[in-house]
Formats: structure tokens, C-alpha cells, sequence
């Protein structure tokens, strides 16, 4: 065989794709379709708490069209990164979806939570490093950690199809792994695989101008892909496939994976209609050493917030002064309520909308307009503390004075009753770092099971 | 002329967690050349803006889009107590406005 034909079914698994698109994209004949349901974008909460970014319902409408095309097709399917952040809890939810629609199949189930006595043991071997900005680890990090993931590579998956899986669940997978991986088992050269595979794993983000979330389809053959959007009304050109490689990574011209880091360099884009790109060029270096990034999220605290604003222009002129003397007073008010060994328990800061909400500490602008939102935080080891701590602040803060009025005034216009909101747990990334398994399939053990 | 209106897409976005990242992509190739060529966007200018020390501040010329991409350390992990952007979707504002005089005349 001298050509692999490869159908991504879109972006996010959840977000959607048309119908009639995976029909069009069927009859192009897919050697397997793949498509990644993960991601860090919407922060630690995931991860730390087994929430999911979509609903049940959304994973269920695109993995059943996704698995009925499969099964009649008689291809594989590879879903990586089950529900977001690729736990044990997310992916046995996303295999519990898979069960529901009674197709018959061979099932590999891939799991990527980590066992803490194992990354201890790889700790003290010094067999995990830290990568760029990464925070201190120690053991008490992994102890503390809510779940560990490791980020698999194309090992795992190529195991499990050749013990003859049909659908492959995933938990947490590079996202190019569940594109390269059957590809690279059938000896094509991994250059253009993974170059493929980068461009396939964000669905339709690679073309001119993206309305929707929609499939992707890439024909490779060993020294070039083509790459052509199956939905009629999208194109590609060669900006926008040599776009994508600038997307959510630190450079354009490598990407890193467990075996080795695709560089982009020399590549070369080059249009074979004008809604079809050829890409080739492009090289790949074996890693000298195979690494297996983690994802690890901690409890950080219990929160409880107040939203406000403020309107009057004699308090927005000092409104840096007000914010200080406020805070101080508030700050005096929690230790006189709760005691002396309070002040270790929370932490409480301000924001203002309309000021530096946005940036924070990377703002240069100082100016603010005539009105300016305020977004009180408390953070506290249980959600009662946090709540009751947030009582006080809300009264101390409505009812704060300027030097220019005189009597009481109520200075913070508050949209809600209560004004105090409990956000819950959140959570916190604790991990950048990546370990140095004994062999790639080492982290990630397989079930394989008949649906 | 100012840099939006030079180009196609200005945007920043978590790369990873821990890390910010910019694209300038231009509308055309020559006028990527030109803004490339005069260094407008530079290391000294982004620390600046940003409130940065200028060292870490990776500026990357991608020829292929016609792109400037930025990267920098995020100054707090995304979502953590005191994050102010989980996706680090809205930070590129400095950028849009930035003066581009030299190409004035074209």
C-alpha cells in the first residue's frame, strides 16, 4: 500500500461536526478516523475534578456517528484524551458512551492515570525533569496531586491495533499520537505522518476561514500529504496549513513528542488546487531518550467571589487610594472576626473590570472610564470559611468611605442578592515536567474488551 | 497605519499552561517583510509593553504564513487562584494598535 487516507472527525470531540460532511468524507474511503476529546485551554478544573468540558449529550451525538461510519466502514477508531483531561474517571465515562449504542466491536481501552508510588519511585531514580517555567516538585506535589496524567505517544495505540482493536478510548494522548499512530505502525515515513497528523488533530481549524467545527482529511504517502477539507464549502491554501503549525505552540517549527520532535523547517506548501494543499519537506529526529510529558492538578482552595461595580466619578478619581484603604480595612476586619491564625488560611485580592481584569500584572495602561467592575475573590481551605470570610468583605466593601462625602454611602452597586457567589473547589496545574519510562508502553496500561 | 491594519489575525493563546503565546499574521508578504525587516516587533519593545525583562521574550519569523509569533512565560499558570485569562485568549491587545508609520505611504 502506498497511500494511508486519514478522516478527522473534528477539532474537540463534543464541539460537532455536519453529518453530510462525515457522509462526503466516508466516501473518500478513510483507513480510520481519529479525533482528540481533550484539552488544557479550559484550565486545571477538569483535570482536577473529572468534570467534563462538554455535556454527556455532546460526547454521545459525535461518537456515535463517529462509531456507526467506523463499524460499517470496517475501519478503526481512535478517540484520545477522553473528556478533557484524559483520567480514569473521564475515560470510563467515555467508554460508558461507547457501550450505550449496541454496535459490536473490539475495544481497547488505553488508561493514562498515573500510579503515585511509581512516579515517586521515577522521582527519587531522578527519571522526571522539569521543562520550561515548570513549578517544584517534590513528593508531597504528587501526594497532594487530585490526578496524574501521562501524555501518551503513538506506543500504546499501535499496541492495541495490533491486537486487533477496532475502537481505540484513549485517556490523556499528545493530540497528534491518535492521527500518527496507525500510519507510522504501517512503515510511512514518520516525518510526514506527524506533520500530517499536527495539521488533522484541530479538525477543520486548518482552513481559510473556519464557520464551524467540521471534519478534516489528509491522503499521505511517504514523502508529502494532501490535505482537503471534505465539507465543499471550506478550503485550504497554503497560508492557512502553514498557519495552523503557529497554533498553540511556542514555535512553528517543532513539535515535540515522546519519540522524537518533528521539525518544520525546510517544509514546503504548496497548492494542488484551490482547495487542496501538498505539504512535504519536513523531517523527524528519533528522541535520544523516549519521554512521557505529565499533567498533574491539585486542590488549591475553596472560593467564594462578589461581583460589583462602581459609578461615582469621586470615588473612581481615587479609585487606586480607595482600593488600598479598603483592602486594609478589610484585611483588619477578618483577623478581629476569625482570629490571629486566620491570616495562613485565605488569600482575598480585588480585580478591577476596566482597569487590568484582563492582563494583571502584564497591563501598562492605567487609565480607567466612568465606570469600573469589581471582582472580589476569597480563597480558603473549606467553602464555609470562604463564604463566611466573604460575608465580612462585602460589608466592609459596600459601605466604604471617600474623604469628599460625608454620612454613610453605599459605594458598590451589587447585581445579585446574596452578593457573595460560592464557586466551589479550584484547582490548580502543579506539574511541566516530563518521566523517562523504561519503555513507552510502560505508563499506559490496556483493557481490551468485546462491545 | 497601525498593526491591525496591516494584518489578517493578531491573537495570543495558552501554549501549554505555562507558557503565552502571540502570532502577528500579515495580510501580505511584503508587508510582512518590511514590518519583519525594520524589527518593529523586538524584544525590547515587548518587555516593555508587557512589563517584562526583555530575556524572556522569544521572538520567532515564520516565513511560510507570512507570521511573527511571541512567546513568553505566563506570569501566573493558567487558572490557577490569581489567573486572569485561562485560555490567554484576550492578551494581545497592546499589539493591535501598534504604530506601523513606515508603511504609510503604501
Amino acid at each position: 500500500m502506498n497511500e494511508i487516507r486519514i478522516l478527522s472527525a473534528t477539532g474537540m470531540l463534543g464541539s460537532g461536526f455536519r453529518e453530510e460532511t462525515l457522509r462526503r468524507a466516508m466516501a473518500l474511503k478513510p483507513d480510520f478516523i481519529g479525533v482528540d476529546s481533550g484539552s488544557t485551554d479550559p484550565g486545571p478544573h477538569y483535570l482536577g475534578s473529572s468534570d467534563t468540558h462538554f455535556s454527556d449529550s455532546a460526547y454521545k451525538r459525535d461518537l456515535r456517528l463517529m462509531l456507526i461510519a467506523a463499524r460499517a466502514a470496517n475501519i478503526p477508531a481512535i478517540v484520545g484524551s477522553a473528556c478533557t483531561a484524559g483520567n480514569d474517571d473521564q475515560l470510563a465515562r467515555l467508554v460508558g458512551i461507547a457501550r450505550e449504542d449496541k454496535l459490536k466491536f473490539k475495544l481497547a481501552v488505553i488508561h493514562s492515570e498515573q500510579d503515585k508510588d511509581y512516579l515517586k519511585k521515577k522521582l527519587r531514580e531522578g527519571r522526571i525533569k522539569p521543562l520550561a517555567n515548570a513549578p517544584r516538585l517534590d513528593e508531597a506535589v504528587i501526594d497532594r496531586s487530585a490526578h496524574i496524567v501521562g501524555m501518551c505517544g503513538i506506543e500504546p495505540y499501535i499496541e492495541a491495533l495490533q491486537n486487533g482493536a477496532e475502537v481505540i478510548i484513549a485517556g490523556r494522548s499528545s493530540d497528534t499520537s491518535i492521527f500518527a499512530a496507525m500510519p507510522v505502525m504501517r512503515g510511512f515515513n514518520p516525518a510526514t505522518v506527524w506533520h500530517a497528523a499536527k495539521i488533522l488533530e484541530c479538525g477543520a481549524a486548518c482552513v481559510v476561514l473556519r464557520k464551524y467545527p467540521d471534519c478534516m482529511f489528509a491522503t499521505v504517502t511517504n514523502d508529502s500529504f494532501v490535505v482537503e477539507p471534505p465539507n465543499p464549502d471550506y478550503r485550504c491554501d497554503p497560508v492557512s496549513i502553514a498557519s495552523h503549525n503557529l497554533y498553540e505552540n511556542s514555535t512553528p517549527y517543532e513539535l515535540i513528542e515522546p519519540s522524537g520532535v518533528l521539525n518544520t523547517f525546510a517544509a514546503k506548501y504548496e497548492a494542488v488546487s484551490d482547495r487542496a494543499v501538498k505539504v512535504s519537506g519536513s523531517t523527524f529526529r528519533p528522541a535520544e531518550r523516549y519521554t512521557v510529558k505529565l499533567e498533574g492538578a491539585e486542590l488549591a482552595g475553596y472560593q467564594s467571589i462578589i461581583v460589583g461595580s462602581v459609578r461615582d466619578p469621586i470615588i473612581l478619581r481615587q479609585l487606586d487610594s480607595w482600593l488600598e484603604g479598603m483592602n486594609k480595612a478589610i484585611g483588619d476586619r477578618i483577623l478581629a472576626v476569625f482570629g490571629a491564625d486566620v491570616a495562613a488560611k485565605y488569600q482575598y485580592e480585588v480585580r478591577v473590570f476596566g482597569k487590568n481584569a484582563t492582563m494583571g500584572p502584564l497591563e501598562s495602561e492605567t487609565a480607567v472610564g466612568h465606570e469600573v467592575g469589581l471582582l472580589f475573590q476569597v480563597t480558603a481551605p473549606t467553602q464555609e470559611l470562604a463564604t463566611a470570610i466573604m460575608k465580612s468583605v462585602g460589608h466592609m466593601a459596600v459601605h466604604y468611605p471617600v474623604p469628599e462625602w460625608t454620612g454613610l454611602i453605599t459605594s458598590i452597586a451589587f447585581p445579585y442578592s446574596p452578593a457573595e457567589i460560592a464557586r466551589g473547589p479550584s484547582y490548580r496545574f502543579n506539574l511541566n515536567h516530563v518521566v523517562e519510562p523504561a519503555s513507552p508502553l510502560e505508563m499506559f496500561r490496556i483493557e481490551y474488551g468485546n462491545v | 497605519m497601525k498593526l491591525w491594519q496591516v494584518t489578517k489575525l493578531i491573537r495570543s493563546k495558552n501554549s501549554g499552561p505555562f507558557e503565552l503565546t502571540f502570532d502577528v499574521i500579515f495580510r501580505d508578504r511584503a508587508t510582512y517583510e518590511k514590518v519583519r525587516d525594520a524589527k518593529t516587533i523586538n524584544q525590547q519593545w515587548f518587555a516593555k509593553t508587557y512589563r517584562l525583562a526583555p530575556e524572556v521574550v522569544s521572538i520567532i519569523n515564520y516565513d511560510a504564513a507570512s507570521a511573527i509569533k511571541i512567546t513568553i512565560p505566563r506570569p501566573v499558570i493558567s487558572g490557577d487562584i490569581n489567573d486572569t485569562d485561562v485560555f490567554g485568549g484576550q492578551q494581545y491587545g497592546p499589539l493591535v494598535d501598534l504604530d506601523v508609520l513606515y508603511l504609510k505611504a503604501e
